[in-house]
C-alpha cells in the first residue's frame, strides 16, 4: 500500500513538517521578491531562439529534397518544438512568468504547438496533476491510465501488454496527453461520453484542425515538390518532441524512490505536508544549462513540484537551497543521471506488466512503490511512533536519523554479506 | 463561413474590421503560424508591428514642472486617432520585468497629422510609475504598450457655446487637450477656466495658457495660486463668472474639490450640466481590510472582509468563478482585475488594476471590479 500517514513515512514530526514548510515558503518568498528584469530577458531570449529555431528549420525544409537540408530542417524543427512545448509551454501556462503582467507572455493567453488545447490541458496538468500529485486513484497521471506503475493498482491480464503500450505512448505522446487532457475538460463541463457536440469536443477538434492542417497539409503544399519530404520531415520532429517530452516527464515521476500516495494521506494533509508530498513524488535528474532548457527545466522536477509557478530559470539555485534542506531533515533528494532515471522507470513498466505472484517484494517495499509499513515490518520496531521518536536521533552521535538513514541502513541490511 | 471569413477568422479580433484587405493577410498568415499569431514573430523584427495589441514608442519627454513632464508617443499600427478630447488613454510600461498599467488624460488634440499622441504625467509621491516617468528614467525610443482611448469626461463636437473649465492640480491635463483641440479647430468659443496650483511654478502648461488668453478674446484663464491667495471659493463664482449656472462645466481635480462642486451644482438643480473626472488616488490600503467586490460579468456584488479570498466572495455572492486547486499553484482562477486593489495573501503582494490575479489567494484591498 501506498503511503498513508507522510510524517511516519518521512521520520518527521508535525512540528518538522512545520518547520520544513517554513523554510520553503521563505525560499518562495525570497525568489519572488527577487525576479525582475534578468528573468525577464530570459525568457524573452528563449522566445526568440526557440522563434529562430522554427523559422530556420521551416526555410531549411524548402530544400528538404536533398538529404542534408532535410537533416538540418527536420533537427532544427524538432528542437524549436521541443523548447516551445517544455521551457516556454509548460512553463508559461503554469503562470511562471504571470508576474511580467505581459499579456502575451501569460498564463491566460498562451497555446502551445501541440494537439491538445492549452485551456484543456492546464485543468489536467495544473490543477488536477499538480493537486493531486502521485495520489493513487486521483492523479491520473500515474500511469496515464494506461501503465500500471505502482503495485497499489491490482494486476489485469491486459497489464502484460505494458511493454507494448509504452512504446505507443511514447511514440503518440501529444495525443495520448491530449486525449488524456480532452476527459478532464469534459468532466469539468459535465458532457456525456457520446456528446460529441460538447464545448471540449469542440475546442479539441478546431485545435487538431489547425495542429494537424498546419504540419501535413499546409507546409508541406507550400514546398511544392518537396511536399513529401517536408511531410516526413515534419512528421519526424513531432516524433522526436513525443519522444523526448515522455521521457522527461517518466524521469520526473516514475524512478525508484518517487513515491506513491493514499487517499487516506491525501485527504488529512497540511499545507507543509502537501510541500512534503510534492518533495517525496518526484524525481529529478542531473543536467546542466543545456539540457535545463531542453527539458524545460524538469530535470528539476522536485523544484518544480515544489514551486510550480516560480519561474523555471530560478530552478537551479531553489535546488541547491532544496538540497541543503533534505540534509538537514534527512530526507531522501531523488536524482541521477538521466540514462538512470530512465532505465529505472523503464525497469518498473516492464516489471509490473507482470501479475503480482510473479513479484517479490509487496507494495510496501518495491523499489517503485514503498510506504510506512516498509519501517514497521523491518524488525527496528513495531510501534510505528514509538519508532519515529526512537529513529530521530542517533544515540552515539546525537545527529538527526531520518527517512534517508532509515533507507540507507535497510539496503544495507538486505544487501548480501560481502565474502571475502 | 465563407472562405473569406475562414481565412480571416483567426485575425478577426485584433484588427478593427475595416481593414478586410490586412485581415484577409494576418488570416492566411496565422494559419501557417499556429498556434502563434504572425505577430508573435513580426514584432520581433520591430516591437510596433503588432496588431494583437496597441503599441508605441515614446519619443519626447518634455518637462512641464518641475514634477510634471509631457510624453509624446507615436502610435503604432491600429490605433484609431479619432479619440474625443478629454479622454484617457491607459499606458503599459516595462520596469524592471513588469509591465506596469496606469491610465492618463490624452492632453493631444484628436486626428493629429503628425500621427503623434501625448499625454501629461505628474510626479505622485506613491505614483511609482509616474514618478518613473518624470524623473527622465524612460528614455526617448522605449516601447509602450497602449489601450485605446476611453472615458465619458469628453468634449463634444462641435462644443457648446458656453464653457466653464474647473481644474486644479494635474487634473488641468484633459481640459488641456479640450482646449488644443478647440483651437486646432478655430473653434474656440466663450470659455471660463480656473485652475488651482499651489504656486507659479506648479502650473502645468502656464505659457500657453498665457498665450491662448492673449490670442483669443473669449477664453479667459483665471489661475489661483492657493499659497498666495488661498483656495479657490465657489460662492466666489458668482463675480469671476456670472454666468456659470448656464454654462456647460467640466470639473477635474482632487475628490474633496469635486465633491464640493458637485454640492452646489446639485443645489442648483444644474448638474445636469456638470461633467466630472474622479482620478481616485492610487494608494493601496497596506492591510487587505477588504471591501465590495463588483463582479462585472456575473453582475453581482459582495461585501467581504480582508481575509475572505475573492473565489470565496465570488462564489458567495453567486459569480461564476472559475477555480481548481483553491491553493494558489494552478492558475486555473486567474481573472483580471479591472479596478480598485487585491492583495495576494500568501506573500502580501498588492495587485492594481489590469493586472490578471489568482483569486484563490487574493483578497480585496478596498472596493474592486473583477472581469468575472
Ligand atoms: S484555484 Fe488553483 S491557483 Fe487558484
Amino acid at each position: 500500500m501506498a503511503i498513508t500517514d507522510i510524517k511516519e513515512f518521512s521520520h518527521l514530526t508535525a512540528a518538522d513538517v512545520e518547520a520544513l514548510g517554513r523554510e520553503l515558503d521563505q525560499i518562495r518568498l525570497d525568489i519572488e521578491d527577487s525576479r525582475g528584469i534578468r528573468d525577464a530577458r530570459y525568457i524573452r531570449r528563449v522566445i526568440r531562439v526557440q522563434r529562430a529555431l522554427e523559422l530556420g528549420g521551416r526555410m531549411a525544409l524548402f530544400g528538404s529534397r536533398y538529404r542534408p537540408a532535410w537533416l538540418a530542417g527536420t533537427a532544427l524543427l524538432s528542437l524549436s518544438k521541443i523548447i516551445e512545448n517544455m521551457e516556454l509551454g509548460h512553463n508559461v501556462m503554469h503562470g511562471q512568468w504571470d508576474w511580467m503582467n505581459d499579456p502575451e507572455i501569460h498564463s491566460c493567453s498562451w497555446e502551445w504547438d501541440q494537439t491538445g488545447p492549452s485551456e484543456h490541458w492546464k485543468r489536467a496538468h495544473n490543477y488536477q496533476h499538480h493537486t493531486y500529485t502521485n495520489v493513487v486513484g486521483m492523479d491520473d497521471d500515474l500511469g496515464f491510465g494506461i501503465l500500471r506503475m505502482t503495485r497499489d493498482e491490482p494486476w489485469k491480464p491486459i497489464n502484460l501488454l505494458q511493454p507494448v503500450a509504452n512504446v505507443i505512448l511514447a511514440a503518440t505522446f501529444e495525443w495520448g496527453i491530449a486525449l488524456h487532457d480532452l476527459t478532464a475538460a469534459s468532466k469539468l463541463e459535465g458532457s456525456a461520453k457520446g456528446q460529441l457536440n460538447s464545448q471540449a469536443n469542440k475546442d479539441f477538434a478546431r485545435k487538431i484542425f489547425h495542429q494537424v492542417g498546419k504540419d501535413f497539409v499546409l507546409f508541406p503544399a507550400l514546398t511544392g515538390p518537396a511536399w513529401k519530404s517536408t511531410l516526413t520531415a515534419n512528421a519526424t520532429a513531432n516524433l522526436v518532441r513525443n519522444l523526448w517530452a515522455y521521457v522527461v516527464i517518466f524521469c520526473g515521476h516514475f524512478p525508484d524512490g518517487a513515491e506513491k500516495f493514499t487517499v487516506a494521506e491525501f485527504e488529512q494533509e497540511t499545507r507543509h505536508e502537501w510541500y512534503l508530498r510534492q518533495m517525496l513524488g518526484s524525481a529529478n535528474f542531473n543536467s546542466g544549462k543545456l539540457m535545463g532548457l531542453m527539458s524545460g527545466n524538469l530535470s528539476y522536477q522536485i523544484e518544480h513540484h515544489v514551486f510550480p509557478d516560480l519561474p523555471s530559470n530560478r530552478y537551479p539555485e531553489i535546488a541547491v537551497k532544496m538540497r541543503a534542506l533534505c540534509e538537514k531533515f534527512d530526507l531522501p533528494y531523488t536524482t541521477g543521471s538521466l540514462f538512470k532515471q530512465y532505465l529505472l522507470a523503464l525497469r518498473t513498466i516492464h516489471k509490473l506488466a507482470l501479475p503480482d505472484t510473479w513479484l517479490i517484494a509487496t507494495s510496501d517495499r518495491a523499489p517503485e512503490t514503498s510506504s510506512e509499513l516498509r519501517f514497521r515490518e523491518s524488525g527496528f520496531k513495531d510501534a510505528a511512533m514509538a519508532m519515529v521518536e526512537d529513529l530521530r536521533t542517533d544515540p552515539v552521535t546525537g545527529k538527526r536519523v531520518g527517512l534517508l538513514t532509515a533507507l540507507k541502513s535497510q539496503a544495507r541490511s538486505r544487501m548480501p554479506k560481502r565474502k571475502k | 463561413m465563407g472562405l473569406k471569413d475562414w481565412i480571416e477568422a483567426p485575425a478577426a479580433s485584433v484588427v478593427p474590421a475595416a481593414r478586410s484587405k490586412l485581415n484577409l493577410l494576418r488570416g492566411a498568415a496565422a494559419r501557417l503560424t499556429t498556434p502563434l499569431l504572425p505577430d508573435d514573430y513580426l514584432h520581433l523584427a520591430n516591437p510596433l508591428w503588432s496588431a494583437r495589441e496597441l503599441r508605441g514608442r515614446i519619443v519626447e519627454v518634455r518637462p512641464e514642472t518641475q514634477d510634471s513632464a509631457t510624453i509624446v508617443i507615436k502610435p503604432g499600427w491600429g490605433f484609431d486617432f479619432n479619440y474625443q478630447p478629454g479622454q484617457y488613454i491607459g499606458i503599459g510600461l516595462h520596469v524592471d520585468g513588469r509591465w506596469h498599467w496606469r491610465s492618463y488624460s490624452l492632453t493631444s488634440p484628436p486626428n493629429w497629422e503628425n500621427k503623434k499622441i501625448s499625454i501629461a504625467v505628474k510626479a505622485m509621491p506613491e505614483g511609482f510609475l509616474s514618478s518613473h516617468l518624470v524623473g527622465g528614467a524612460v528614455p526617448s525610443g522605449t516601447i509602450v504598450r497602449l489601450a485605446t482611448p476611453s472615458g465619458n469626461f469628453a468634449l463634444p463636437d462641435p462644443p457648446p457655446e458656453k464653457i466653464l473649465f474647473i481644474t486644479a492640480g494635474s487634473g488641468i491635463t484633459p481640459v488641456m487637450g479640450m482646449l488644443r483641440t478647440m483651437n486646432r479647430r478655430g473653434q474656440l468659443p466663450d470659455v471660463m477656466h480656473i485652475h488651482s496650483a499651489p504656486t507659479e511654478s506648479d502650473v502645468m502648461f502656464a505659457d500657453e495658457l498665457t498665450a491662448l488668453h492673449a490670442e483669443h478674446e473669449d477664453f479667459v484663464s483665471k489661475v489661483q495660486l492657493t499659497r498666495r491667495d488661498g483656495k479657490f471659493k465657489l460662492s466666489s463664482l458668482d463675480q469671476v463668472c456670472p454666468d456659470w449656472r448656464e454654462r456647460q462645466t467640466w470639473a477635474c481635480g482632487p475628490l474633496p474639490l469635486l465633491d464640493e462642486i458637485e454640492d452646489v451644482w446639485k443645489a442648483e438643480g444644474i448638474d445636469d450640466r456638470l461633467h466630472m473626472e474622479r482620478f481616485a488616488v492610487s494608494r493601496i490600503d497596506a492591510e487587505a481590510d477588504g471591501g465590495t467586490v463588483t463582479f462585472e460579468k456575473s453582475g453581482k456584488t459582495i461585501t467581504v472582509d480582508g481575509a475572505t479570498t475573492l473565489l470565496e466572495a465570488g462564489e458567495k455572492s453567486g459569480a461564476l468563478m472559475p477555480f481548481g486547486c483553491r491553493m494558489g499553484i494552478c492558475q486555473t482562477c486567474v481573472v483580471p482585475l479591472v479596478s480598485g486593489h487585491a492583495i495576494d495573501l500568501r506573500s502580501g503582494k498588492q495587485h492594481v488594476e489590469g493586472e490578471r490575479i489568482q483569486t484563490c489567494i487574493s483578497a480585496a484591498a478596498g472596493d474592486c471590479t473583477l472581469d468575472a
